[in-house]
């Protein structure tokens, strides 16, 4: 685009943990990993890039395993050609592993954590419940935080329908235990030491009558059991999710949206710019992906196009003439000839738009960064350094 | 690979794929298509994001269904209402005005028990079904835009779940019927929208033979969405190239100006990412046992009803209407 291209190497450089967001498709997972590649190349420092669902391809490149929750090494030097100031370490988050390590840190027992482990709505509950995957990311993110191995942590957020679901999952997730509505929906189990005996007290007794009717009461027993277990969690649960939550707001930390410039998820990052600045989380930064490049707008190639498209036999004979033995038919040359005014045009169509919903971006974050359409896939460490020259603005090339 | 001009003639489809894909798109397209060709459409919007009828240039609508279009009724689904409906058809259970902190106390439970919330909303859409098969209802064609790839198999397997988890009960019950017409190719067909990208493409393969393997449903067609055209035959592109060469580019520069460059760049650009492209619809063709229906990448600037019917009638030359 014509904007001048911001850097991400100032946000990079003074943060210790940055959170990359944006909707489904915009290409989250490959600009947080390239920005990793970047910092650990030019920065410095042990830098490590926690993914949550990589492309197959990029998961090899990174050496990454499907599942383990184990930070790999990677190796720079073979795809960066320079010697890298500091380390790069990736990891993917295994989501039904880190719920497990909470559930026994903070069970009051081993016989409880057990239960609940191997309740057969446990996994439901985890893989569902108040944006569970959300909570489980925040949560593993403090975990490495404070482990302090490392100078920067950068995370790339779950593909979730409503991208900043992920900010409310911790105090969600306190409000769960807390809540009125659990304390409510345990407790004619809970007076009757769990039996299930038909001790509902007043206020619960419609929602039992019309859950007993439609789901049974056996299974209506069974939830109401595994949130009794679930509950004596609660202290663990809440302390750290309020931990969590401290950390996202910590003055060590920033945001940076990703997004392509497409209706859809372009109108998903605004909102979401705006969610961050109300939520006194710091905006650092708006990525643009996947752009098309300026010269698909300007006035010359518009002009030449038409002029293809007009001139295009006249052109044809004229080019003949040069001898090159590719154009000595007129009649295809013609037609390659209509062919290039054709899609400079349409791709002009696109290329305006892009810039019609650049212009329309109201709130910006300081620093607005541009990543072109990159011919192929980015699925190996050479192509995440590509996309890290213009995070990094070290390109002018499109 | 073949179409599948049956698709039209079946009663109920889903329409699943990877956020970003146009999913909601293509399934507005199909509802406006069978409109078009005399059918009466119920579309059903099962992702609480209210945007589908946006599609159609018309407000959002709720659980009633609304008429959007010439012969598309609209509706978004709601589990509340659902239950409530179900309560009072079904269950014959007398209901309140408002169900209230009953409702999300039951919200709260359907959560976290699999299949619940699920089948509130595929229930509906059965017994809309149920309805016109039975005369009820007449509705030619029901069509969902349905949970995105990795949910909609919870979502459409969610009566054989609940047969399995809850032993005795209505519910259950309620389930026999459901998985019959869910699983019944000459009414039923889940049918996966998609882009030639690698996400998208490794998504839909997964997700092809996790439905063959665990899902009732039976699958209808692939959708490709977006696909780049073709710039040139191989013939074409050596003239192209010859294009770049000095004596050439130094003609069309004079004759045309400086933008000459930019127009063969552009045309290399798009080369290039059609080629990118191309190598993850080979995947699909591969490895996917279905038909594949391409829809061009439309080089449009709005939205809105013009790009919905632009995709209609793609899709019915796809289908050989």
């Amino acid at each position: 685009m014509a904007e001048p291209t911001g850097s991400l190497e100032p946000l990079l450089a003074a943060r210790e943990v940055v959170v990359f967001c944006g909707s489904g498709g915009v290409g989250k997972t490959s600009v947080a990993a390239a920005s990793a590649v970047a910092a650990a190349t030019r920065i410095g420092g042990k830098v490590l890039v926690l993914t949550i669902d990589p492309a197959r391809r990029l998961a090899d490149a990174l050496g990454l395993e499907a599942f383990g929750n184990i930070e790999r090494r990677v190796d720079l030097r073979a795809y960066t050609g320079e010697e890298p100031r500091g380390e790069l370490y990736a990891a993917m988050l295994d989501t039904k592993r880190s719920w497990d390590e909470l559930v026994l840190r903070h069970a009051p027992d081993e016989a409880t954590a057990y239960r609940i482990l191997d309740n057969r709505l446990y996994h439901n509950v985890t893989a569902r419940f108040v944006q569970s995957h959300d909570y489980i990311a925040m949560e593993r993110l403090f975990d490495l935080h404070a482990s302090g191995v490392y100078d920067l942590i950068v995370i790339d957020t779950p593909p979730t329908r409503n991208a900043i679901d992920f900010l409310e999952a911790p105090a969600r997730m306190s409000d769960f235990f807390g809540g009125r509505l659990l304390r409510w929906l345990t407790m004619p189990y809970r007076i009757s030491g769990g039996r299930g005996a038909r001790m509902i007290n007043v206020a619960s007794r419609p929602f039992y009558q019309i859950a007993d009717r439609v789901l049974g009461s056996q299974f209506l027993q069974d939830i109401a059991e595994f949130f009794l277990n679930f509950q004596s969690m609660y202290a663990g649960f809440v302390e750290r999710a309020k931990a969590v939550e401290q950390l996202l707001h910590d003055r060590r930390t920033t945001f940076a949206v990703v997004t392509t410039l497409e209706g859809a998820p372009l109108r998903e990052a605004e909102q979401f710019c705006e969610e961050l600045t109300k939520r006194n989380f710091h905006l650092g930064a708006l990525v643009l992906n996947k752009t098309l490049p300026d010269y698909l707008l300007s006035r010359e190639g518009a002009h030449a196009a038409s002029v293809l498209e007009r001139e295009t036999e006249a052109l044809a004979r004229e080019l003949k003439k040069t001898g090159l033995p590719r154009l000595d038919d007129p009649g295809a040359t013609a037609r390659v000839l209509r062919t290039l005014g054709d899609s400079f045009r349409n791709y002009e169509v696109v290329a305006r738009r892009e810039a019609e919903l650049r212009a329309e971006l109201s709130r910006l974050p300081d620093v607005v960064v541009n990543v072109p359409n990159f011919d192929t896939d980015i699925a190996d460490v050479a192509g995440l350094a590509r996309i890290g020259d213009h995070l990094f603005a070290q390109t002018t090339d499109q | 690979m073949g179409s599948a001009p049956d698709l039209l003639a079946r009663r109920l489809l889903f329409f699943t794929g990877k956020g970003g894909v146009g999913k909601s798109t293509v399934t507005a397209a199909t509802a406006l298509l069978a409109a078009e060709h005399g059918q009466r459409v119920l579309l059903v919007e099962v992702d609480a994001k209210g945007n589908l009828t946006a599609l159609f240039e018309h407000a959002p609508v709720g659980f009633e269904p609304r008429q959007v279009y010439p012969g598309v009724f609209a509706m978004q689904m709601d589990t509340e209402a659902s239950l409530r409906e179900y309560l009072k058809v079904q269950a014959r259970v007398p209901v309140f005005g408002r169900l209230g902190p009953l409702a999300r106390a039951f919200d709260f439970v359907a959560n976290a028990a699999p299949g619940v919330k699920e089948i509130l909303t595929v229930g509906k859409v059965c017994w809309e079904l149920r309805e016109t098969l039975e005369g009820r209802a007449h509705w030619d064609l029901i069509v969902v835009d349905a949970a995105a790839t990795g949910h909609v198999i919870g979502q459409l397997d969610a009566p054989r779940a609940i047969q399995e988890l809850v032993q005795v009960g209505p519910v259950r019950n309620q389930t026999d019927w459901m998985v019959d017409l869910l699983s019944d190719p000459s009414l039923t067909a889940l049918n996966v929208v998609t882009a030639p990208e690698e996400m998208p493409v490794n998504e839909t393969i997964e997700l092809v033979a996790r439905a063959r393997a665990e899902l009732a449903v039976p699958l209808g067609v692939v959708i490709v969405n977006r696909v780049l055209p073709e710039l040139f035959t191989h013939a074409d592109e050596e003239i192209f190239e010859a294009l770049r060469e000095p004596p050439a580019l130094e003609l069309l520069t004079t004759t045309a100006g400086p933008g000459a460059v930019a127009v063969l760049d552009g045309a290399r650009l798009a080369v290039s990412l059609r080629r990118g492209r191309s190598m993850h619809l080979t995947a699909l063709r591969d490895e996917v046992d279905l038909p594949l229906l391409l829809l061009p990448y439309l080089f449009v600037r709005d939205h809105g009803l013009r790009v919905t019917r632009m995709v209609a009638e793609e899709l019915g030359q796809e289908l050989g209407y």
